[in-house]
This record gives structure tokens, sequence and C-alpha cells, in this order.
């Protein structure tokens, strides 16, 4: 379904009509090459070109041409969540167009034209959950003024006024029905045509919505049952060479010695190429590469970080986390709280490093030329990517020429542009384009890794049991620091306590406070659930601990703390009606409850477990209750709860990854264990009916599933598990 | 074509000539290379689909004779004169067109990476077992991952492509 490779309109000839919106908002319009009519949206400028030129970026890019296709470029990657479905039924909505009538195209790498408006990104990142935040509004105010202006010249050849007219798929009637007019032949009169004024440009209220709200299928689901959707790591090039990789097994680690006429020997072995800290074998097919990479029989140097091994690791971070932080919240007083309550409860909790392991394993295809590079991959940073890449060639940025991807998975990995230049470090010695391909085993053992947490947590409950003073102290690594440092303030990283400075419930006297400490050895980065996917197991095990030492039923202890917080209740109540909260269930079986407001969007889960004699786990049931706001597309946000729930419970349960003799322990999918089909439990989701601004829903599950279950099997046995993963404590 | 000689030994090159998808196809390559990669990079089939390397995962599934079959711990020379068939062919088949619409159906593609493997391994199921049991479901996909968790809508699919009807 993906486009050709298409020329962008040259935005520097674009009509430009400093209209004001909504959100200061502004419309261009101009002609595509072929004649059509190309529309933007642009938002207050984010980036640095952009506030040169003081001219705002266009972020949402859509074309219509003659033969009435709409293109939409897609500034956000496709890696899984349905955004270029749900991202063009937004702006189908307002166009009053087909969904089919929309063909999508990766975005090129522009921070000026397609970075995410959202606080925390404002620049072209696929992350956050953010999407569906940052572009809704853009989308359908583009739609709608290009349905407002193919309207306005159809009634200017009709003679009539434009409010007597009507739109039906792409058609536009006058008032009898009698004469009508494609939006195809209305482009070339459309463009010449002065832009809608903000205040004449009405988004569509629900009852009018013939998208939003269903669940039309994914545009990419028929390719992508057929083979036909192009990964990166399925790109074909004239000439194209693949090459194997070996990384150095120990971070700072060097090759120390390569057989590279053992390689060279193997059948199909073209060339046997050296970097910094890897090896790369160079072949007509995987297959020879492999084979000639292992004939190659590399040894290294392992460099500083021999040593690293997890218990180290853990006792840094323990030691760490007995210091007061960087304070992220402080209102009340905590300290004379604690110590007049009339108990006091502590604890402390773990949570594990983890690889991302998405199916698709790291590759990058790069032609390195003379004074230019170009690159094929599933990125989420494209921009940040392209920068990078320009600056380890010394080559201007727009010498660096990206072909985003669909992705076979990212959760975070392909926010990292590690794979990228370790590529283009193979390509520059290669003539001609190769494609890197990371075997498994390299890319568990040279993920960038999520952090590992250990966290303080405590909590003063007055003669009642309600909570009067709550102290929660975060201590890992800070990703912000090292990949977004502008973020970075005052010692304090925003992701490491998202979920814990925030909690839903009314505390008084809270104190949340975050200890950077940097694990040597291991790089850390995002991962599915970001911030949340720790905090949230943290604060809602205690909460549940909380609720225990009171004596109280989790979910109405967690009631009498949500009564300022209407939506956060009413998923908690739904969840809990859903469930069946508080039928009996047999020994052995147990229900745990979470909630969570987090990337936008409020959550309740239910899970319920049963545990065996052995202490064998198995989750049986997830019920979860979502209110995201406005629902873009129902099917889409179950397949995300779903989704989420079972990449958050594949972790919880089985997910670690841990270190030795510096070097990664996990290699495979034999030891950095995936959920399979048959531990899979039943998800069941709910759906709060809302209008409110849409929320981001890709990695909220993964950040609530895990204290659900951990709270149901305290229910079922008593057992409270403060370490994940659940199946190592 | 009986007793079809699939390898030919021209001087010092090797070369086996497979049956994929109805079609003869030649290929000189060393006999141990996995079927997974003469699919992928020699004759530029990418619908089969890389993701462990060692059985583990599943995404490499394809049929040899009907069989669902990892190619990349297949090598080449044991693959002889059978029939291999990949998801590129798969809709050539009215059971594999039922299940590829029973996904459809049913919205279970997310990132789409494991899917051709997952399809793969449900035809193969569906012809052996036209009317699985959950545990025979079970059994059939535990060796194909999905980390996007796509399991509830694969069991359903599979139903559905079973009984075509809601399952």
């Amino acid at each position: 379904m993906m486009a050709p490779e298409t020329e962008r309109l040259p935005l520097s000839v674009a009509r430009s009509y400093p209209a004001r919106l909504s959100r200061r908002s502004l419309l261009k319009v101009g002609a595509t090459a072929a004649g059509g009519l190309a529309l933007a949206v642009a938002l207050p400028s984010w980036s640095k070109a952009a506030s040169k030129e003081n001219d705002p970026a266009l972020n949402a890019f859509v074309r219509i041409e003659p033969d009435g296709r709409v293109h939409l470029t897609i500034p956000s990657v496709e890696m899984g969540q349905g955004i270029y479905t749900s991202m063009s039924m937004l702006l189908a909505e307002e166009l009053e167009v087909d969904l089919d009538a929309v063909t999508v195209e990766h975005a090129p790498p522009n921070d000026a034209l397609y970075a995410n408006p959202i606080p925390i990104l404002r620049q072209q990142t696929t992350g956050a959950s953010a999407s569906i935040r940052g572009f809704w509004r853009p989308l359908r105010l583009a739609g709608a003024a290009a349905r407002l202006m193919l309207v306005a010249a159809a009634a200017k050849q009709w003679n009539v006024a434009a409010s007597t007219c009507s739109v039906k798929n792409g058609v536009v009637f006058d008032s009898s029905g009698a004469k009508s007019l494609p939006y195809r032949s209305l482009l070339r009169s459309a463009v010449t045509l002065k832009p809608p004024a903000p205040d004449q440009i009405k988004l569509k209220p629900p009852e009018q919505f013939k998208l939003i709200g269903r669940s039309p299928k994914r545009i990419e689901a028929a390719d992508k049952v057929s083979g036909r959707t192009q990964f990166g790591i399925d790109v074909i090039l004239p000439g194209l060479r693949v090459a194997a990789v070996a990384i150095s097994p120990v971070a700072g680690g060097r090759p120390r010695n390569v057989n590279k006429a053992a390689a060279l020997a193997t059948k199909g072995v073209r060339q046997v190429v050296t970097t910094d800290e890897a090896v790369a074998v160079v072949a007509d097919h995987m297959g020879a590469a492999k084979k000639g990479l292992a004939s190659a029989a590399i040894t290294w140097d392992d460099g500083p970080n021999a040593s690293v091994d997890s218990k180290m690791l853990v006792e840094q971070l323990k030691r760490a986390s007995e210091a007061p932080g960087a304070v992220a919240r402080n209102e009340g007083h905590f300290e004379q709280a604690f110590s007049g309550a009339a108990r006091r409860i502590e604890a402390t909790y773990e949570l594990p490093f983890l690889a991302h392991a998405a199916m698709e394993p790291m590759n990058c295809t790069v032609h390195v030329r003379k004074n230019s590079c170009e690159i094929w991959v599933g990125t989420q940073i494209p921009t940040v990517t392209q920068a990078a890449v320009a600056a380890l060639l010394g080559i201007p940025q727009e010498a660096v020429i990206i072909h985003n991807q669909y992705i076979g998975g990212g959760f975070g990995r392909r926010l990292e542009p590690d794979g990228t230049l370790l590529a283009v470090q193979i390509g520059k010695q290669v003539d001609g384009p190769v494609k890197v391909i990371w075997s498994r085993e390299e890319d568990i053992q040279h993920d960038i890794y999520r952090p590992y947490y250990y966290d303080r947590i405590s909590a003063g409950l007055d003669a009642a049991g309600q909570p009067v003073a709550w102290h929660h102290r975060v201590c890992g690594s800070s990703i912000i620091a090292r990949a977004v440092p502008a973020l970075f303030k005052n010692g304090l990283d925003f992701d490491a306590v998202e979920g814990a400075a925030e909690p839903p419930y009314a505390l008084p006297n809270i104190l949340v406070d975050y200890v950077r400490a940097e694990p040597p050895g291991v790089t850390t980065g995002f991962w599915r659930g970001v911030g949340p996917a720790h905090n949230v197991f943290v604060v809602e095990s205690f909460v549940d601990e909380l609720a225990a030492a009171a004596g109280q039923d989790p979910v109405e202890y967690r009631r009498n703390l949500l009564g300022h917080n209407p939506r956060a209740l009413a998923v908690l109540n739904l969840a809990a009606e859903k469930a069946g909260w508080g039928k009996p269930m047999p020994a052995g079986k147990g229900r745990g409850v979470a909630v969570q407001f987090a990337f936008g969007s409020y959550l309740s889960l239910v899970a319920e477990v049963a545990v065996d004699e052995k202490g064998t786990v198995k989750v049986e049931r997830v019920v979860c209750a979502v209110d995201c706001g406005l629902p873009i597309n129902p099917v889409m946000i179950d397949a995300q709860v779903q989704s989420g729930t079972i990449f958050g419970l594949t972790a919880a349960l089985r997910g670690v990854i841990t270190f030795k003799d510096g070097r990664v322990e996990q290699s495979n999918f034999d030891t950095y264990l995936p959920m399979r089909i048959e531990k899979a439990p039943r998800i069941e989701t709910y759906i709060v009916p809302s209008a409110a601004e849409p929320g981001g829903l890709g990695e909220a599950a993964t950040a609530i599933v895990a204290p659900a279950v951990t709270n149901a099997i305290f229910a079922a046995t008593r057992r409270r598990i403060r370490r994940l993963p659940i199946e190592s404590t | 074509m009986i007793a079809t000689i699939s390898r030919h030994l021209t001087g010092e090159r090797m070369t086996y000539a497979l049956k994929i998808n109805g079609t003869r196809q030649t290929v000189d390559v060393d006999g141990d290379t996995p079927l997974l990669w003469v699919l992928r990079d020699v004759l530029k089939m990418t619908g089969t689909k890389f993701g462990c390397g060692m059985a583990l995962c599943g995404a490499c599934t394809v049929h040899i004779d009907g069989v669902a079959t990892r190619s990349c711990i297949t090598t080449v020379d044991s693959v002889g004169d059978s029939s291999v068939t990949t998801i590129e062919a798969i809709g050539g088949t009215a059971l594999g067109r039922k299940v590829q619409e029973a996904w459809l159906d049913l919205d279970v593609v997310q990132c789409g990476y494991c899917q051709s493997g997952q399809i793969m391994s449900a035809v193969a199921l569906l012809a052996s077992t036209p009317r699985p049991t959950d545990a025979e479901i079970d059994d059939a996909m535990s060796g194909n991952v999905c980390r996007c968790g796509t399991y509830n809508r694969i069991r359903d699919a599979i139903k559905r492509a079973a009984k075509g009807k809601q399952p």
C-alpha cells in the first residue's frame, strides 16, 4: 500500500497565509508538481531551523493529486501501533473521503515539517505514546481546511453559497443534489483560493463522525498477511551485499584477532571489515556472511568493563538509593507527618535491566558515497539519526538521505541511532550498498537496556489506615541525561519519575526524589512504558501494601483516594465491575488491581492469577478499563491494550538481563524468554466513551499490568513481590 | 519429474535446484546454507522472516511438503526434491486464503513481522487438524513468537478459519 517515493512539494514556493488558527496554527497551501492541491497545517515552530526563518513549521503534509488520491506523509513511523491507519482516519474524517482514498508515505527526516509538537518531544520522534496526542488536531484541521477550500471552489463554479453545498466521499454536491463535482476536478481552482480563516474551521461534532470511533481495517494489514510489506530488513537494492556483524561482547572492548583469510575463503564472502568495536563479514547472502564470521574466530580485548556483573551493579544502586536525590515533588511536610503517623510502612522495590527483543532484529542498509550517504532503516528518530550520521561522516545533514521503513517492533529500541552508526562505519569501507543485519544474539547482547531501578518507598498511615505521608525515592540511571541532555535539569530526570511524582491518588505530605546512578559498562534507554512501566509497579504495589496494612479491600481503598479524580475512579469502577471484583475465588487464586494515569490516558486493570503448590504463577484473565479520551479506533485500542499487556506481562513474569564478566548472560529466545501463545491470558478491554482530548495508548497497558499481577499473587498467597521478574523471587 | 537430480556438480560449483512455490529455482550456494537466506537473499523472496536463527521463534516458517518447517535451520542440501511453499504463495491455496482472510477479519496483525510465520504454522495446523482444540492450537503455535502479543487474536482467527464463523 506504500506509495513510491515522491518528490515533496517545494515548500518555499507554497503560498503562505499567516492566518491564525486556534493554538496558533497556520495553514499553507500550494500546487503539487502534478497539478494537485498541497496543504499543510503549521504549528508554532519548535525547531531551530524554522525559528531562524521566523516561519512556523509545517507538520501535517497532505497532497490531493489530480487522480483523486489523497497522499498523507506520516510523521510517525509504523511499528505495529496502527498509527498509519489512525492518522489516515483523522484526515479522511474531516476531508470527507473514504479511508481507502488515502495513500500513506513514510516521512523523510525533517523536524521543521514533521516534529511532534508535544513538549517532551518537539522533534520528529515516534515515542512516548505521543503520535495521536501530537497529531490528532493538525490532521483534522488539515482535512477540514482542504474540504472547505474544495467546497468553496465548487460553490464558486456553480455561483452558489458554499454553505448550501455538501460533500460525500470526495464529491461536492449542490443543494439540490443535481450537480456534483469530484475533488479531483476542483484542485486547480481550490489552489487559487485563500485558505479558510481559523474561525471558519469547525471540526466535526462526534455525531457526524463516519470514521472516528469506528474500526476500519489497518491500511497495511493485507500486505502484512501476505508477506508483501517491506520492513527495513527486506530492503533490496541493485548490487546489494549483506553483512553479518560481531560486536565486542563487553562494552568498550575491541577486536584483537580476526582470521580474515579464513572468512574470505568462505564461498560468497566478499570482504571483512573492522570498526573500533566490531567485525563485519560482507557477503552475497547472509548464510555466507554468518559462516564467514564464525570462521573468522574473533578474539577480543575486553577493555575496562570486563569485571562488570549484576551483583555489583545492584549493590551500587542500593548504596546510591540511601542518599537523598533531586526533588521531583515536595508538598506538605513528609518527615513531620511520617514521624507522627499511627503506622509507618517502608519497602524497597527492584526492577531488572530489560532488552527490547523486537521480532525484527536490528538492521540497517547503507550506501556511503563520497560526499553523501543514503540509509534505509526503520527508525523512531529519523532526524536525530540523520544528524548523528552527518557528524560521523563529516558531511552536511542534507547529504544524509534516510528512507524510513516499516518496523518489525520498536518498543523503544529504534529510538537510538547506534545500529545505523555501526552500519555506516561498516558501509564506508564497502563499495556499494550493504545491509547489516544483527544476529538475535547480537540484538539481545548489544541492546540499550531498560535501566535497573532500586526504589525506596515509605508511607505513614493514620489510625483509620489512610495515608498521611508518602515518600518515593527513585534510584537508577538517567536515560534523559544521556539521550536528551537538554531536558535533564537540576539532577532530575522527568522520565525516571513519571508515574511516581504524580500518582492519581490524593496523597498529602508527599515527597518524591530521584537519585541518578549510572551503571558502568551498561547503556540504558527507553523501553515500552518508559517511566511509568517502572513507577506504576512500585506505586501500585505499595498502595496495595497500604490497603493490606489498613485491612481494607484494595479497590475500596483506592476509591477512597480517588474522590478528586473522577476519570481515574470511573476506570477503576468499570474494571472492578467487569472483572467481578469481590466474587469469591477458590484457594490458590486471586485478583489484583491497579490504576494508572499516564500518556494522557486513564487505565485500570484487574488480573486473575492461579498459583500452584510450587509457586508457579498462571495469569488466567486480564480485564482492562480504558479512558483514553475520544476513542479514534476502538479495535486499535483493544489491540494496544492486548499488546501492551502481553509485553508487560512477559517482562514481569520472566524478563531479566544480567551481566557477568562484563557480558550479557542472555543471548536468544531460549534465555531471554518471550511469552508464547499457551501462556497468554484472555484480555478484555472496556473503553469509556469520552469526547475529551485523545490520550496515548501504545505503552499504557505495559506499565499497568505488572502490579495488577503481583497484587493478585498477594491476594492468592499473601506473598508480596517487590523484585521483578516474578519467577526469580 | 521423478528422481530429479537437484545437486549438480560442475567444476567447483555446487548448485541446488529447489522447487519453490511450484517453480524450479537453481541456486549456487554452499550446501549448509540455511534455506532462509536462500529465499531472502538469493531469490529475493523476503516474506519469510529472520528472527532468531535457532528455530526458537518461528518467524522463518515455510512448508516443506506441507509440513511447517523452520527455514533458518534447514540447510539447502537437505531440501532435495521436496516442495517448498512460502508466505508469498500460501494465498494461492484455499486454506491459505481462508487463514489470511480470518487474520484480516479479526485484525490480527500489528507490526506484522512474525505474521508470515504465524500464518504458515496456522495453515499447516488446519491442514492436518481441521477443527483444532485450544490445546492443539497451543501445540502447533507455541513455536511462533509474537512480541506484539497478538496471541488472543491469533487463537480466534485460527478458530474462525476452522469454523468459517465467529469464534
